[in-house]
């Protein structure tokens, strides 16, 4: 990229118009100018917008009313807040199961035996279909009177659980619907970094002896680096995102214990427990605190790649 | 290849993967058999209480057709179309523009503006949700699939854009080198040389973001209502409220609203993988 601009401008004549001698340095701008400008007006502009109406009491139709931090103290009492907290963390923890799941699966699979393409694609299908179609096909499997779960627990003479109605372990179940697209994801990326491993590199460790386990964490994972950042980051961001699973499957019940902060400001915001828009947009501000953490270090480790390059 | 390819161990070991293959998949997509086997049970085997008997008689037409001909899912089923369509197309045009100027260009903003579509891209949507949904009361567009398409293609630009430049930067550069001494126009560079070669990132970005917004629920609560509107995420869960108990229903429309993206992904398969494993690999 050293050599990204050469300067045409040297053997142009002066008549030449101005567009014409500047059209390097004008180019790229013509070209950005749609893309930016949508992305201004519907993702940056409102991200500014929402730290604002958080100062505010707003029911989304009178006048807004300027009442400083006072939605911010609200919410340090607020249990229900508390509660979604915490879920965001299990959410954030737990979520990164599906990490070492994928790899697993993408060992399991990275073979190459007859029909191995379908069963990798038979694999993936979860990620693929909606997050609603889950969170339905989820609530069925944990029902108390039919589900499958409950069947299964049956044979091995365990009494039937109400997964999504006992608030200690609904989020636990929700998460582990979550999981089961998510794992299909990273399976797909270790199947791909699969692929590109070094072969030499491999039949080298055997010649020194590797073998299981530690080939696979010596030799295997350290080249596996980019599969796992991309995992990590979409990983972070869809327990951060979770939102349809717990709309689905419980809408944030049974008596609130199953809410995330997005759910939980969606409901503050614009569902029937009334609109506190600005109560709604504190609440959003701590989320996207939260994110920035994250985005903050995915931005740093593109920024280090970018100048290594 | 690791694990060791199977074919190199033993006879046992490469008869109990065999074993296990399909038995792995069998478990794994467990809960879609069940949905798939309630689509084709009748209503009386729900009523009689036989949840896992096999089905007394064949109901999967009588199913699925009620869930065509006598309920809003048709409805749902065009309105997703009509909001997918537009946003695939909206977002590969605008963002094979911004990766083009960000990929080919060297300006000092230029790695700032890639940073901002990168960052974008990853803000919970509920910090924008107030702000947008007001933005498309102002315009008049709410609850339409305009409004919709409109904040799709500007949200999803920051992936996509991110997707091209990436794209864009391992084209051989030397390629625009000599169509600039030549002396042909900047803008027909990026007509003649740079967009045929990126017809497979166009490809595989097609068929994500199809995917994306077909399954995008969230959007489609915030800013539409009813079912002249409303996608077949949205619609799935009015149809739950109508048919709450009605399992075979429930499932037939579950498997209609999820085949679209399923078709997508095995007709496209190596775009997909394509675009979605982008990074991957070094």
């Amino acid at each position: 990229m050293s050599n990204a601009a050469i300067p045409v401008t040297e053997y142009s004549t002066p008549q030449r118009g101005w567009y014409k001698r500047n059209e390097i340095a004008i180019t790229p701008w013509l070209f950005l100018a749609p893309g930016v400008f949508f992305f201004l007006v519907y993702v940056i502009f409102p991200i500014f917008q929402s730290f604002n109406l958080s100062l505010y009491r707003w029911d989304g139709l009178g006048q807004a009313e300027f009442i400083g931090m006072a939605n911010y103290q609200e919410l340090v009492s607020d249990r229900a807040f508390e509660v979604s907290l915490w879920n965001n963390l299990k959410w954030l923890i737990l979520y990164l199961l599906a990490i070492p799941a994928g790899l697993f699966i993408a060992l399991f699979l990275n073979q190459t035996v007859t029909g191995i393409r379908l069963y990798k694609s038979l694999f993936f299908f979860p990620f693929v279909i909606s997050q609603i179609v889950v969170g339905l096909v989820f609530t069925w499997f944990y029902d108390p009177t039919f589900g499958l779960l409950n069947v299964m627990l049956g044979w091995v003479g365990l009494g039937p659980i109400n997964v999504l109605g006992d608030p200690s372990i609904v989020t636990y179940g929700i998460i582990a619907a979550g999981l089961w697209p998510q794992t299909a994801y990273c399976m797909i990326l270790y199947l791909t970094g699969l692929n590109a491993v070094d072969p030499e590199q491999i039949e080298a460790a055997r010649l020194d002896g590797a073998r299981g386990w530690r080939m696979l964490w010596y030799v295997i994972v350290p080249q596996l680096k980019p599969a796992t950042f991309i995992a990590f980051v979409v990983t972070i961001i869809g327990a951060l995102r979770s939102f349809d699973l717990i709309s689905i499957m419980t809408n944030g019940g049974p008596f609130g214990t199953s809410r995330v902060l997005s759910f939980y400001m969606f409901e503050k915001a614009l569902s029937e427990y009334g609109f506190r828009m600005g109560y709604g947009a504190a609440i959003a501000v701590v989320l996207f605190l939260i994110m920035l953490i994250f985005i903050a270090y995915f931005l740093w480790s593109m920024f280090q790649e970018e100048r290594g390059r | 290849m690791f694990p060791t390819p199977i074919e190199k161990t033993s006879r046992t070991w490469q008869i109990t993967y065999q074993t296990f293959l399909p038995l792995a998949l069998l478990l794994w997509l467990m809960p879609l058999l069940a949905v798939a086997l309630f689509s084709i049970k009748p209503e009386a085997d729900f009523v009689s209480g036989g949840y896992w008997s096999l089905p007394t008689y064949f109901a999967g037409l009588e199913n699925y057709g009620r869930v065509f001909f006598q309920s809003d899912m048709p409805r749902y089923l065009l309105n997703s179309v009509l909001i997918t369509i537009p946003t695939v197309i909206g977002c590969v045009i605008l963002s094979s523009m911004t990766g083009f100027a960000l990929g080919i260009y060297r300006f000092r903003s230029n790695i700032w503006i890639f940073f901002m579509f990168v960052a974008g891209n990853f803000v919970p949507f509920q910090i924008l949700m107030v702000p947008v949904r007001d933005l498309t009361l102002d315009l008049g567009l709410y609850n339409t699939k305009t409004g919709l398409v409109l904040f799709h293609i500007a949200f999803q630009t920051g992936f996509c854009t991110l997707f091209m430049r990436n794209f864009i930067r391992a084209l051989p550069f030397a390629l625009i080198e000599a169509a600039r001494v030549e002396g042909i126009a900047e803008w027909r560079i990026f007509w003649y040389v740079v967009l045929p070669l990126m017809k497979p990132a166009m490809a595989a970005l097609a068929v994500l973001i199809f995917t994306f917004i077909w399954n995008d629920y969230f959007w489609a609560v915030v800013l539409t209502q009813g079912a002249e509107s409303q996608p077949v995420t949205a619609g799935i869960t009015s149809f739950n409220a109508q048919y709450r108990a009605a399992y075979h229903l429930m499932s037939a429309g579950s498997i209609v609203a999820a085949l679209p993206p399923v078709a997508m992904f095995f007709l496209m398969q190596k775009h997909f993988i394509a675009g979605l494993t982008l990074g991957a690999v070094k």
